[in-house]
């Protein structure tokens, strides 16, 4: 695929702490970790899905003012960011893998509409949706 | 918009924690207390907090969570009213009523019916009058639609199923 989206971006209260949780604790792979004066373009990937990186970036000059840096700190921390969705072949499984890493879930897995989901957030207060993979019949 | 201080993001992310336990358990019940404790602040820095962060104080959250809940349950189960009350946290059928009621502007038991009534009301009238009562320009009623065309002899009716 040569076409389509390339990377979607979250604020992250921390770009340290946000590596740690997503490399460490999610198993995504870091694709660029570049620096320029104050600015640190950081996107990482998952391993299954290279045509798509997940950018994390830290809200704050010179991009934003400090004052617009503030308020989206706060919608960060606040959760109200838009909904992210993580797909994966086992729902409980990866439950069992991340809550015993530490992740902070807001639900565990509950089997409904034909599929299993559990709900997780990241050090920030983004919300992440863990959806199971609907099994394609053969 | 209104001249609002900024609140310690870190502060933020404690409060979300409470919201989001209330959230996934919000037929449990939620004393400021232990809400604050999550969050680890004191009680009144908790509700004062809370209610600057999502717009409402943390029992009213927890109201309306609740009373979301129990519509769903309405909409979507045959579940008793009372059993539902009881599910979704309540300990007495008055108070459920009474909250309901302050929040929706209308009773459980209406808005079943209205559910209801908006789910299958449709199936007794038949399709040819749903069209024309779709119809964009449409001025009158569906009943004087189908008087009208009785006396046409049907005509009306035969132009709209094609």
């Amino acid at each position: 695929m040569s076409q389509g989206v390339g990377v979607v971006g979250v604020y992250v209260r921390d770009q340290d702490e946000a590596l740690k949780f997503y490399v460490d604790k999610l198993g995504f792979r870091v694709h660029t970790d570049s620096r320029n004066g104050d600015y640190r373009w950081l996107t990482v990937q998952h391993p299954e899905q290279p045509s798509f990186q997940l950018g994390l970036y830290a809200p704050g000059p010179p991009v934003q003012d400090a004052a617009t840096a503030q308020v989206l700190r706060e919608l960060v921390a606040k959760g109200a960011m838009p909904p992210l969705v993580l797909v994966v072949d086992d729902c409980r499984d990866s439950y069992k893998r991340m809550h015993a890493a530490g992740v902070e879930f807001t639900q565990e897995p509950v089997t409904r509409y034909g599929s299993t989901d559990a709900s997780f957030r990241d050090p920030s207060g983004n919300g992440w949706k863990m959806i199971e993979a609907r099994k394609v019949p053969s | 918009m209104p001249e609002r201080s900024p609140q310690d993001p870190e502060l933020l992310r404690r409060l979300l924690r409470a919201k989001d336990r209330m959230d996934v358990a919000s037929h449990e019940e939620w004393p400021v207390e232990r809400l604050a404790r999550i969050s680890h602040v004191s009680q009144a820095h908790f509700a004062r907090e809370f209610r600057d962060a999502f717009g409402v104080p943390p029992h009213r959250y927890l109201l309306t969570r609740r009373i979301e809940r129990a519509k769903a349950l309405l909409r979507d189960t045959d579940m008793s009213i009372t059993d539902i009350a009881f599910q979704t946290g309540w300990k007495s059928l008055g108070t459920f009523g009474r909250i309901f009621r302050d929040i929706t502007n209308e009773s459980p038991g209406e808005l079943r019916e209205r559910e209801k009534a908006a789910a299958h009301g449709f199936d007794s009238v038949p399709a040819c009058f749903l069209i024309a009562a779709h119809r964009p320009n449409l001025t009158k009623a569906v009943s004087e639609k189908r008087t009208r065309s009785a006396k046409g002899k049907n005509r009306a009716t035969k132009k709209e199923v094609t």
